[in-house]
């Protein structure tokens, strides 16, 4: 290998000596990323849960089943869930899966690790910030977690928590499961602020010689303009939570209008508009949809240009798409609020925009297909998971195309409909993602291999799962089933339309689908403590330059020796050399000079 | 495991998309113009968004089972193609928003105001929608055509008058709220929905329209139903624990049995 390198003296912070600096309060971006890992997947856990508890309840909403009793006293008594507790648990489920595992590791988690590594630098640019984003991240889901053990239990206004039902405790059992979900949501957008403003500078300053915009890997394209994205849209829900928060604890009517009269009791507030809410959550909400599929889409590009052994194709288009896809994502957030009693002309313009979007979505999917096209695919597991994620995305993002015309979306809106786009195209696409990102990376992260049969199968078992679960839900919203109904006994039209039968098929998807994530949990903590060791710093023979370090990386990345990059991230079979792919960091006469 | 990846990718891209273009599912029934319009547009997409998931998602199939690494050779060192790119750049972008553009009238006739469609209103109905958790009120105007005052200091559910409509002011004494909603057959409907305490959402599936009924605002929606039947109303936003069992009924009725209706429920003031 001709890499070049240069020494310098980068890192800041000395290495740890005790536990504590070691692995708690860590200021490693490497630890902090495994960490941010750590939170997810036990986020992910509780969140899958409680999602088979609603499945539960849809397809058994009378059977009182003696486990649950034992488990929810209050909210299954006699072992049957009650009204509030499904809502309850389906608010829940969102939130965690939305905030504590779509935005935490996929950007938090495998950003954190591996983009400082990528470009070439020993840590991200503010360590110490990096462990406060870390830390308050933590406090955040801690206090989530506390709202299920607080006097009234859950919030059950859903994830969207649109007042006045989530302002009023009139309006529900009250209690302040409500309250801390605000102060939750609030410590988390401050976590992901900081987080942001390091990701940014680290991309925009520390870049290695030679590693140019254009040079860069796409993930790290995905997980700058993510972090662009989180920047600003998390500051504006992190003010519309402290809003809502003086509604519910100061008195103040920012969301509240006046002459509300709950269940006979005259509300005095007056002077607000519950759709200023919807107005500040969705412009933040959009922009999170991206934030929780764009690294995503980084690692899809990445991983199929790998085990392809063939370049991006359209590497430039790739690029420019991300920088459209980010943008243009603060300009729909109108098309959640078709149905709120907006102006059709501002709905016009809204959906316009919205299906403006679905032009560099469609680019990055034929780009994605024309990169497979005429290579030579290594189907390894991450190879897998990635294409799975490229037929998940095309699935969830056509019926956006559905959604995002009022005329179609004034008859699915709120329906099964909308369940199953966002579930397939910013729930278990990124996951998919996700997981493509942990068994690629996991040798390089802890040294260890991955079982490589264990995760076929699960890649196979839940590959057809999320279709099984996902699919049928479509159908459900052609019939009309509104969402967030703990059961569809008390609508006439869903059980002649066969909706118990659909809801049965998608429970039953569901526990297979959710029995083989425990495949994976085995397979991950088996790895991690007994998988087989190696010390290869290339076994994927790949091209970015957290290959070229040690595995697992050194507490500065690079020992000191900094590469120089002198070729594009992905050179993959490029004639006339006699290994199929060439580094970065190899020699400048290694390919010819090509930037994309 | 490429020839299977390959195969089960095709199978469920097939398996997705037959039951959207037979209807296996269908659409519930259609009552006005309005909603066999939406339809159409609904159905034309359908074609559109079918033709582009089945190219993408075949030919992620057969990339897959087609390019394995077991093929002789090296992958070609292809690094993009410009015309490829315009090609479905431009495919995408003029579909996508030609679909738009299409389907704007469509929705603009059932939520822009009686000038704006032209639509002749001398004997439009009007009804008046509250939602609270978890009923509908309808309230109707009456023979004078007005609606009374109301004042949230009358509501009071237990004597029958949830919307505090005001009894002793003359425009409000024959005002009749009921549960459920009668309308003619074959005459234009103008809704003034609105809510009492949290968002509500109201939606008839067979009049393809729903929208929120948000507390301090009046929302507008018309329709005009041609086929008389028993429509269920449902709410479509999340409000609260009895969300799921908040429902009504829309009775489509033939001009003189809906003027009985009205006569009956006269009759019940008195």
């Amino acid at each position: 290998m001709t890499e070049v390198a240069e020494h310098v003296e980068v890192h800041r912070h000395p290495l740890p000596t005790s536990f504590i600096t070691k692995y708690i309060f860590s200021v490693d971006h490497k630890v902090i990323g495994i960490q941010y890992m750590l939170l997810a997947l036990v986020a992910a856990f509780v969140g899958m849960g409680l999602s088979l508890l609603v499945r539960i309840r849809l397809v058994w909403p009378a059977e009182p089943f003696g486990l649950l009793e034992t488990l929810f006293p209050v909210g299954a008594p006699d072992g049957v869930m009650t009204p509030e507790f499904y809502l309850a648990m389906l608010t829940m489920h969102g939130t965690i899966m939305v905030f504590m595992v779509l935005t935490t590791a996929p950007q938090g988690g495998f950003g954190n690790y591996i983009l400082p590594i990528q470009v070439g630098a020993a840590d991200m640019a503010f360590p110490t910030l990096n462990m406060l984003s870390f830390w308050t991240t933590f406090l955040s889901f801690m206090a989530l977690m506390a709202a299920f053990f607080v006097q009234g239990g859950a919030p059950i206004s859903g994830w969207t928590a649109y007042p006045p039902l989530s302002a009023l405790n009139e309006a529900t059992i009250g209690g302040y499961g409500q309250d801390l979900w605000i102060l939750s949501i609030a410590l988390f957008c401050i976590g992901s602020l900081l987080g942001a403003l390091n990701f940014i500078v680290t991309t925009l300053h520390l870049r290695t010689k030679g590693l140019t915009m254009m040079r860069l890997p796409l993930t790290v394209w995905t997980w700058f303009v993510t972090a662009i994205l989180g920047l600003l849209a998390f500051g504006v829900l992190l003010s519309a939570g402290a809003l809502l928060l003086m509604d519910r604890m100061a008195g103040t009517s920012f969301f509240i209008p006046g002459g509300l009269v709950v269940n006979d009791v005259i509300i005095d507030h007056t002077g607000g508009s519950p759709i200023l809410w919807q107005h500040l959550f969705w412009f933040f909400g959009h922009p999170e949809v991206y934030i929780a599929i764009l690294p995503g889409m980084g690692v899809t590009s990445h991983i199929l240009s790998t085990f392809s052994r063939k370049p991006v194709f359209g590497y430039k288009a790739m690029v420019y798409a991300i920088l459209a896809i980010g943008g243009l994502g603060f300009v729909v957030w109108g098309h959640h609020m078709f149905v709120s009693g907006m102006s059709p002309y501002s709905a016009f313009v809204f959906s316009i925009l919205t299906m403006v979007i679905g032009v560099p979505s469609a680019i990055k999917t034929f780009n994605w297909i024309g990169t497979l096209w005429g290579g030579r695919i290594r189907f390894a597991s991450p190879m897998l998971y990635s294409i799975g994620f490229v037929s998940l995305f095309v699935t969830g993002g056509i019926s956006g195309i559905f959604l995002g015309q009022p005329t179609i979306d004034l008859f699915f809106h709120d329906t099964y409909f909308v369940v199953a786009h966002f579930h397939l195209i910013m729930g278990v696409a990124a996951i998919f993602g996700m997981f493509s990102g942990m068994t690629f990376w996991f040798p390089k992260m802890f040294g260890r291999l991955m079982n490589e049969g264990l995760n076929k199968v699960h890649f196979w078992i839940t590959f057809a799962g999320v279709y099984a679960i996902f699919g049928p839900m479509h159908y459900l919203g052609i019939i009309a089933h509104p969402r967030r109904y703990a059961e569809t006994t008390s609508v006439d039209y869903l059980a002649a339309a066969g909706a118990n039968e659909l809801h049965y098929f998608i429970t039953i998807a569901a526990m297979v689908t959710i029995a083989a994530q425990f495949l994976f949990l085995f397979n991950f903590v088996w790895s991690l403590l007994k998988g087989k060791v190696t010390t290869d710093p290339n076994p994927w023979e790949a091209t970015t330059l957290e290959w070229v370090t040690s595995t697992p990386p050194a507490h500065d990345n690079f020992e000191g020796k900094i590469p120089i990059v002198n070729h594009g991230p992905y050179e993959f079979s490029v004639p006339g050399n006699e290994r199929d792919f060439v580094m970065q960091c190899n020699a400048p006469d290694a390919a010819p000079a090509q930037d994309h | 495991m490429a020839f299977l990846l390959g195969l089960l990718i095709w199978f469920i891209a097939i398996a997705l998309a037959v039951p959207f273009v037979t209807q296996w599912w269908p659409l519930p029934d259609t009552i006005t113009e309005h909603a066999r319009q939406v339809d159409a547009q609904y159905n034309l997409t359908v074609w559109v968004t079918g033709v582009i998931f089945l190219i993408a998602q075949l030919a992620l199939g057969y990339a897959v089972f087609k390019f394995g690494s077991n093929r002789p050779g090296r992958a070609s060192h292809v690094r993009g193609n410009d015309r490829w790119e315009l090609l479905w750049t431009t495919a995408a972008t003029v579909l996508f928003i030609g679909l738009t553009f299409m389907g704007y009238t469509v929705w603009a006739e059932a939520r822009f105001t009686e000038a704006a469609t032209a639509r002749p209103a001398d004997d439009r109905l009007i009804v008046e929608v509250v939602g609270q958790q978890f009923v509908w009120n309808m309230r109707y105007a009456g023979r004078d055509g007005k609606f009374g005052p109301t004042d949230i200091k009358l509501m009071d559910d237990s004597i029958g008058n949830a919307l505090g409509v005001d009894r002793d002011h003359a425009d409000g004494k024959d005002d009749i709220i009921v549960p459920r909603m009668a309308v003619p057959v074959n005459r234009e409907v103008e809704l003034m929905l609105k809510s009492k305490d949290v968002l509500h959402n109201f939606f008839v599936p067979e009049l393809r329209i729903k929208l929120d009924t948000v507390p301090g605002i009046t929302g507008t929606l018309r329709f005009k139903a041609d086929k008389t039947g028993t429509y269920e109303i449902v709410c479509s936003e999340l409000c609260g624990l009895g969300h799921y069992k908040m429902r009504s009924f829309l009775d489509v009725m033939e001009p003189d049995a809906y003027e009985k209706w009205l006569v009956d429920q006269e009759s019940f003031l008195e």
